[in-house]
């Protein structure tokens, strides 16, 4: 067996393991609280009154204009002079659901947007309350828009928790190079670490085509309706 | 009965409708016509309240509200009258993520709590009642735009609604397929249903209009029998805004 087939298969398992406890609990929690938190924001920006939508604007412009790694190192490693001391992991979970609240109301607004004033009108006739009518009339069919740009957020979601390994979270990237650190061999355990985060996306992916196949079942957006 | 009384709608500065009363029997038909614009789709708005008007009063069967300037009115107000109504949209607006059925459905369970059970019953039977039962379970997608019209038809009676309100149910529709949203409509008239539509569709409004409601630029010019609205009306502007839908073609959208 090659040399950089057995350094593969070894460190596998160690790699393996961080993605497990570290990579995909960080991907899966900060990503359904981060599109609460979207949902939330998207709603206080379409329907809230001045000062909420405004509180909402001011948080979007912060995070989608700074740099991912420097919310990380604020949490982390600022918070700690105004006496707020985080671990790792949480910290990591608090900047990345930030990060995705942001990113994810901006789409959700558009996509709530986007369905025809007429379906709120027809909820409405038949007695729906507003929240009937958000619930289920407006937001299955904004969902099914939504689907393609969440996945791209959350594809990227994946790879940008790579990150963390900056704020000590021992992640399958930081433990990549903790094994880097003792046998010297980045080419192989880099390319090693890129393939399972393309093996990540790729289940991703298809999960995606399957989330699609499912909400096409309803055929076309009705032309009439816009 | 329905009774609108004095009733004014602004929006902002714009005066839509300007001290409207009408008075529309129970299992009566009333047809609004009048030129784009002229107030027809505000004023069905106004009565299952999707717009509130700035002063007046409306009375739909034994419930009734009262309209003032800064008065607000509230939700339990709001449904209490909108329940008696059912509306009808000129471009159908059924729930393209729910199958007929289950859009004839949606108001009974979600808003009435009726069980599961007796609300298909209650939607297949309207669903018979439209000719489409054997599209209970197809997609409003695969529909043509007269069979959603009538599954539409059906959505808006399921509550069993005091009175039926269309807007331009006819306009989207080519004349072949408008025609089975007549039969439709024509048959519920036949059966009592109060309605209030608005259309341009005077073979619509001819067949079935007990009433007929010439409404320009938010104001009720006249008021008359279909027969003699659309032979002789008294009203100068009325003749010749009906002079020119003949011209027209006798259906035109707007
Ligand atoms: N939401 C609104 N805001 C402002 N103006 C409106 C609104 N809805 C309708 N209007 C105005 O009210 C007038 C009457 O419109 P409408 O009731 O739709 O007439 P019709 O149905 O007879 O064509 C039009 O001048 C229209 O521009
Ligand atoms: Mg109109």
């Amino acid at each position: 067996m090659p040399h950089w087939l057995q350094l593969m298969i070894d460190s596998l398992p160690t790699l393996l393991l961080a993605g497990l406890t570290f990579t995909i609990p960080l991907t899966l929690i900060s990503f359904v609280l981060g599109l609460a938190l979207g949902l939330v924001t998207a709603i206080a920006r379409l329907f809230g009154p001045a000062p909420l939508v405004a509180v909402a604007r001011f948080y979007v412009w912060i995070i989608r204009g700074t740099p991912l790694l420097v919310q990380l190192f604020v949490i982390f490693y600022g918070l700690p002079s105004i006496g707020i001391l985080l671990d790792a992991f949480p910290a990591a979970l608090i900047g990345f659901t930030l990060n995705i609240g942001a990113y994810s109301s901006e789409i959700i607004r558009a996509v709530i947007s986007s369905v025809p004033r007429g379906q709120w009108e027809a909820a409405y006739s038949i007695g729906m309350t507003w929240r009937q009518a958000m619930t289920r009339t407006i937001l299955p069919q904004a969902a099914r828009v939504a689907v393609p740009p969440l996945s791209n957020t959350f594809i990227s979601l994946v790879k940008d928790t790579s990150l963390a390994a900056a704020i000590t979270v021992p992640e399958l990237f930081q433990s990549a190079q903790r094994i880097v650190a003792t046998t010297y061999e980045p080419l192989i355990l880099y390319i090693e670490a890129a393939l399972i985060y393309l093996a990540m996306s790729s289940v991703l992916s298809a999960l995606q085509v399957r989330l699609e196949a499912r909400f096409a079942r309803y055929g076309g957006m009705l032309e009439a309706n816009r | 009965m329905i009774e609108l009384s004095h009733i004014e709608k602004r929006f902002g500065d714009a005066v839509i409708l300007r001290d409207i009363n009408l008075l529309l029997p129970e299992r009566s038909v009333t047809a609004l016509i009048g030129p784009s614009g002229g107030g027809k789709s505000t004023l069905l708005r106004c009565i299952n309240l999707l717009e509130i008007p700035q002063a007046g009063r409306l009375r739909i069967g034994d419930e009734s509200i009262d309209f003032a300037e800064g008065r607000k009115i509230g939700w339990k107000d709001i449904r209490r009258i909108r329940l008696q109504t059912g509306m009808v949209f000129q471009n159908f607006q059924l729930f393209p993520h729910r199958t007929a059925i289950q859009n004839v459905m949606e108001g009974l369970v979600t808003v009435l709590g009726w069980p599961e059970a007796k609300a298909r019953a209650r939607a297949m039977e309207l669903l018979e009642k439209v000719d489409l039962a054997h599209k209970a379970d197809a997609w409003p997608a695969s529909l043509s735009g007269g069979q959603q019209q009538r599954v539409a038809i059906a959505r808006a009676l399921a509550p069993s609604p005091r009175v039926l309100l269309c807007d331009e149910p006819t306009s989207a529709l080519d004349p072949e397929l408008s025609q089975e949203v007549v039969d439709v409509l024509s048959a519920l008239a036949r059966e009592g249903t109060t309605m209030v539509m608005a259309t341009h569709d005077i073979r619509l409004a001819s067949r079935i209009a007990d009433q007929v409601v010439f409404l320009e630029a938010g104001r009720v010019v006249e008021t008359g029998r279909g027969a003699d609205i659309f032979s002789h009306a008294a009203e100068e502007r009325t003749r010749r805004f009906v002079a020119s839908i003949h011209a027209a073609g006798g259906a035109s959208a707007g």
